[in-house]
């Protein structure tokens, strides 16, 4: 809320205790409320000083321009031309003097227009800073006229309020109380212990009885907690005076007139959203506040025709609807210039009513904000009667005696019971009673001790978000100060504290990766549906997750693996020029099992496209392939110690991937992930270069029983090798040749290792020769040379016989 | 010319060409040539048998003297030639030790997860375990038990993806608070958690929203816990994270499952309050939300709130991240560009 200082100081004598606003709204923000802003309307203007038109000429090159003569002292009169079109001899106008600055710091220079001098700007209100929304006339309608009895050559700012201070209060939902200057005031008399001189107008009845002139029902008592109407008569529609415009404009609203202006003016000193019904045009008089039924059509005041639901609210005249209770009244019942007599409304709407209905329509106003937050009751009949009270006294209209009263406000203190002791347990502070009451009676909150521990206070209407003791402890320790809480360590004991070992080994896989090469990205775990369904693990037919309401295309559904995402990063790097790239991520992918939630499993995926390490001045680039990123997995999988069989099986069945350079990634014999070529179609899609990519299912590989931690004997006796080499098909693998070898290797055979693969020139086409170096060590002896040949001549029979192996 | 003499010639001679000897193949050449067999000291030595009883043995001796002599220069002049050698190799060996060294490969953690590890290595050392939950949550958990009934107005403090009407992305980490709560077993002391995690609002994507960001939520639960006990907490996770002793303010805000509630500011690392543009010209930076946990909350987890108290608090690894690094957009940390995430690679 925009908060005006000068207003507050009609209440609390803030200036004169010299608390400027500054300091009150860090005061407020320490105490109450959020700031936005600080700031006084005149901030960036200099040099507008009040000026009387004593001449005004047509322009004699134009034909909408007028060359005025303009005093702007006692004794210097300035020759200005002028463009707007209700210039006018006789009338104190806005004038920016050459060097002046207004609206976007425009600086107004001596200048020539058309060919004639002019030595200054006559202003409208839009420019000297005053928004579209909220200046009364429309630019179009020419500058802006002030007061008759402005000074001349005085600055232009005190006639137009805009030499306040605006404290804009950003409010918190519960707050709702100090969306009014009357709560302000409150609060900010509490803060300050300072007296609270608050004031109100009572009404001044006429003589005229309301008897059957206007009557008010509750088809359902839910909608209205109170309501309650004037009728006034007689009344004049006009322009609101200075006071009551400057009010408003400084709280961001419009002046229209007097009795707009005065249900607003009340709005905003009370917090209590009044409407004023055009008397004369209601269809009836007999006024009845329902649900609406569905279909039931109202044009609102904005002109839009809006079709209603049984859920929505509205005042209804007779049978038909005349305004969105709460939201925004009709245009049928609007008051206008010819208005003579309104019937005026003070309720309280259902806060999750009025809420509904805001959010459906999309009206959110000024008084339906504060129908979601919260009315006071106390003072309904105070804001009730006062607007009686300006409609009489600056529209001349005569209050008729008495209400329409479908439903009157109810309320009373609420008790709470405080203690002391428990203040002190939660705060962790050492407050007495006596200080406690204290606190109290700042809020101006009735209290009593019943012992030296118990203090019951009386909570008013007006603060309805104080509920529980816990609501009280927040009200002292704000008012206490926050920073005069000590600050200590929770001081008990009892929790050790710690990772899991899931949660320990996720961090250890993550410092694997990055040990490795590869940089932990971070993706959005929502995507597009198809994304979203790429690169699983297992794939199968299952839809993602998909929101009910996205905001973007691009953000729809959870993912079902995590390639998708770090391709889309590939794609980010490889738009900037950015060739090399290895990243990770680790984290959750969602797979619907048909409950309420879909199953979230914790992934690991990796993506490398480019080198791994760049070509630098003494070593050629090493660029990326199926077998440095299968390099990286092994690795990684060794780290992740994992008891079972890790093996690697060709798979061509997945879309997304090369299918002559893909292998599934199996735990004793399970897929729990996969590993390869991102298929150079997908790729192209992804707008990404050759790219090799792996997913694995984490929670399996964490579930799965982990390698003991045992010491392994070194040996002391001398290991000894034999090398083969063979040629065999091009379909076998070396797995095949590997299995082969063990299953005949002897139980002193401790390591197979390929050294060579080659294929090409010198060999048969549809061969390929593999050599391997056999490592024999026994832990107890030296091998003999008979037990290691034997041994090797036992494998070499067998890959001849089983193979079909061709040993050279 | 008489036999000493000869020998005298011969020491002359042998020390003579070792020391003008240059490298050690000629050096063993010389060696066989002087003292080897067939060497002119055997020759000369030869010729003893023609001297006298008396002679004999001196001259012998002296004959011994000489050779180990020659022996000795041999052997220094050898270690001298193998450290020329070495130095001349070593000199032939020299690089330029200001070339660039080999690139090493080496990934980093992603900046957002390390300012994650440090709050969890921090909570973890003050007895907190780590609780970590679902993303996609149930409205019951992420509003209802945490105080915020459906249309409860401050649910437009957080606009949600909703999937189902009770079921949506979680909005905060908050949830974990009422799924720990219920599971835990007061009589085994206090409460301690953390719960990191990504959360979602439904927000449009610019430099300042995200509709995907992350929170550490942390709860304290016990007989015995004060506010005073969250303002030091939050005093600590300060200096951790920004290594100074700095202040911590609160202020009053509003949060429904918290009362009383607070915002907590901390002074500025960068000016330490003397006001800059990081901080706005404040002197402050705006880190967190916390406050006394809510006694509907613990009501409706089963937990009395006459007997249990605590606090609560939620923090977003991204805010501090961004404020810790003055980066500017918000979405430099999701789209994962290698340039911008491999600058975060201090350790410790």
């Amino acid at each position: 809320m925009k908060v005006s200082y000068q207003w507050l100081n009609q209440y609390l004598p803030l200036e004169e205790k010299g608390i400027q606003p500054a300091a009150l709204a860090e005061k407020l923000a320490r105490t109450s409320v959020d700031i936005n802003d600080v700031y006084s309307p005149m901030d960036g203007l200099k040099k507008l000083v009040v000026g009387l038109v004593v001449a005004c000429e047509p322009h004699p090159d134009s034909d909408h321009l007028n060359v005025c003569q303009v005093q702007v002292s006692e004794t210097e009169t300035l020759q200005i031309v002028c463009g707007a079109p209700n210039v006018q001899v006789g009338k104190k106008v806005i004038v920016a003097l050459v060097g002046a600055r207004i609206k976007d710091n425009i600086k107004i220079k001596r200048g020539k227009i058309r060919g004639v001098e002019s030595n200054g700007m006559l202003c409208a209100l839009q420019e000297i800073g005053f928004s579209e929304q909220v200046a009364p006339k429309d630019y179009e309608a020419g500058i802006w006229f002030l007061p008759d009895d402005a000074v001349v050559g005085d600055a232009v700012y005190p006639y137009l309020g805009m030499d306040d201070t605006i404290i804009d209060t950003d409010l918190t939902p519960n707050r709702g109380d100090m969306l009014s200057i009357f709560g302000n005031v409150n609060d900010l008399a509490a803060i300050y212990d300072l007296p609270n001189g608050f004031e109100s107008h009572p009404v001044v009845e006429s003589d005229e009885a309301m008897a059957d002139q206007l009557s008010a029902t509750l088809a359902d008592e839910a909608i209205a907690p109170a309501y309650e109407m004037r009728l006034i008569k007689h009344l004049h529609v006009a322009d609101s005076p200075m006071w009551l415009q400057i009010k408003l404009w400084n709280a961001g609203i419009r002046p229209i007139n007097n009795v707009v202006d005065i249900t607003n003016y009340i709005l905003l000193k009370y917090g209590q959203p009044l409407h004023a019904f055009d008397y004369a045009k209601l269809p009836s008089h007999q006024i009845t506040v329902r649900h609406a039924q569905a279909g039931e059509q109202l044009t609102t005041l904005d002109g839009e025709a809006r079709s209603l639901q049984a859920s929505d609210i509205v005042i209804a005249a007779g049978e038909e609807a005349v305004a969105l209770a709460g939201t925004m009244g009709g245009q049928s019942t609007m008051v206008d210039e010819q208005t003579t007599s309104v019937a005026l409304e003070a309720a309280i709407f259902d806060p999750v009513m009025v809420r509904k209905q805001a959010r459906r329509l999309d009206l959110h106003s000024e008084s339906s904000m504060r129908f979601e937050r919260g009315i006071n009751p106390e003072t309904l009949h105070q804001a009730l009667d006062e607007a009686a009270y300006w409609l009489a006294e600056l529209a001349g209209g005569q209050v008729v005696a008495g209400k329409a009263v479908a439903a009157r406000p109810q309320f009373a203190d609420r008790e709470i019971t405080l203690s002391v002791r428990r203040v002190n347990h939660v705060l962790g502070t050492e407050l007495t009673m006596a200080m406690i009451e204290q606190l109290m009676v700042r809020l101006d909150f009735a209290a009593h001790s019943l012992d030296d521990d118990q203090l019951v206070v009386a909570v008013p209407a007006r603060r309805w978000d104080i509920e529980l003791p816990a609501d009280l402890y927040e009200e002292i320790a704000r008012l206490y100060g926050y920073d005069n809480l000590p600050s200590t360590l929770p001081t008990m004991t009892k929790t050790a504290g710690g990772l899991t070992e899931t949660q320990a080994r996720l961090r250890a896989s993550r410092h694997t990766l990055e040990g490795l090469g590869l940089t932990q990205a971070i993706s959005y775990s929502l995507t597009t549906v198809k994304r979203a369904q790429q690169f699983r693990v297992a794939p199968d037919q299952t839809q993602p997750m998909q929101l009910d309401y996205p905001m973007s295309s691009d953000h729809v559904a959870t993912r079902m693996s995590i390639i998708s995402g770090l391709l889309l990063d590939v794609a980010y790097n490889h738009a900037r020029k950015v060739a090399d790239v290895a990243l990770y991520e680790q984290g959750r992918v969602f797979l619907p099992q048909g409950g309420e939630r879909p199953l979230e499993e914790e992934h690991v995926a990796g993506a490398v496209t480019g080198h791994l390490t760049p070509a630098n001045w003494h070593q050629a680039a090493q660029p990326v392939d199926f077998y440095a990123l299968k390099g990286i997995v092994q690795t990684y999988l060794q780290n992740l110690a994992v008891a079972g069989e890790i093996t690697y099986v060709a798979d061509s069945s997945r879309p997304e991937m090369h299918p002559g350079r893909t292998a599934n990634i199996l735990l004793d014999g399970q897929v729990v992930g996969f590993l390869g070529q991102v298929h150079p179609s997908c790729a192209a899609e992804y707008k990404i270069p050759e790219t090799y990519v792996f997913e694995l299912n984490l929670a399996a590989l964490l579930a799965a029983p982990k390698r003991d931690k045992h010491y392994v004997h070194i040996s002391k006796y001398p290991a000894v090798t034999r090398d083969i080499a063979l040629l065999v098909d091009q379909t076998i693998t070396n797995q095949a040749i590997v299995a082969a070898i063990k299953q005949k290797g002897g139980a002193y055979l401790k390591q197979v290792q390929l050294f060579d693969l080659y294929r090409g020139e010198h060999l048969p086409a549809n061969k390929k020769s593999l050599a391997y170096t056999l490592t024999y060590q026994a832990d107890d002896a030296t091998l003999k040379e008979d037990d290691v040949n034997q041994a090797f001549e036992k494998v070499v029979a067998h890959l001849t016989t089983t193979l079909g192996a061709e040993i050279r | 010319m008489g036999l000493r003499e000869k020998l005298e010639e011969l020491r002359k001679q042998g020390i003579q060409e070792i020391k003008a000897s240059a490298d050690l193949d000629h050096l063993n050449d010389i060696r066989v040539k002087m003292l080897g067999k067939k060497g002119p000291l055997t020759t000369v030595l030869r010729g003893m048998k023609d001297l006298s009883k008396e002679e004999r043995p001196k001259v012998g001796k002296f004959a011994n003297e000489i050779r180990d002599e020659l022996a000795q220069a041999l052997e220094a002049k050898k270690a001298e030639l193998a450290t020329a050698r070495l130095n001349a190799k070593l000199a032939a060996e020299t690089l330029d030790v200001t070339l660039p060294g080999t690139p090493t490969v080496q990934g980093q953690p992603h900046v957002i997860q390390q300012i994650i590890d440090q709050l969890v290595d921090l909570f973890v050392g003050m007895g907190y375990q780590v609780a970590v939950g679902d993303e996609v949550e149930q409205d019951e958990y992420n509003f209802e038990r945490l105080n915020l009934p459906k249309d409860h107005p401050a649910r437009d403090m957080q606009d949600t993806f909703y999937v189902t009407p009770s079921v949506l992305m979680r909005t905060q980490t908050s949830p974990m608070q009422a799924r720990m709560m219920e599971k835990h077993d007061f009589a085994n002391g206090p409460l301690k958690m953390i719960s990191p995690g990504k959360v979602y609002r439904r927000d449009t994507d610019d430099a300042t929203h995200s509709h995907q960001f992350h929170q550490v939520e942390g709860l304290v639960v016990g007989e015995h816990v004060t506010m005073a006990d969250l303002k030091g907490t939050l005093e600590v996770v300060a200096k951790t994270l920004f290594g100074d002793e700095l202040a911590v303010r609160l202020r009053p805000s509003y949060f429904p499952f918290t009362e009383p509630s607070v915002e907590a500011d901390i002074t500025c690392f960068n000016c330490l309050g003397q006001g800059c543009a990081i901080c706005k010209h404040t002197g402050w930076l705006e880190v967190l939300g916390a406050g006394m946990v809510h006694p509907n909350v613990l009501k409706m987890s089963g937990v009395d709130p006459e007997v249990y108290g605590g606090f609560a608090f939620g923090l977003g690894p991204d805010r501090f991240a961004m404020i810790k690094y003055v980066v500017e957009d918000i979405r430099d940390f999701y789209q994962n560009d290698v340039r911008f995430l491999n600058q975060f690679n201090q350790k410790g």
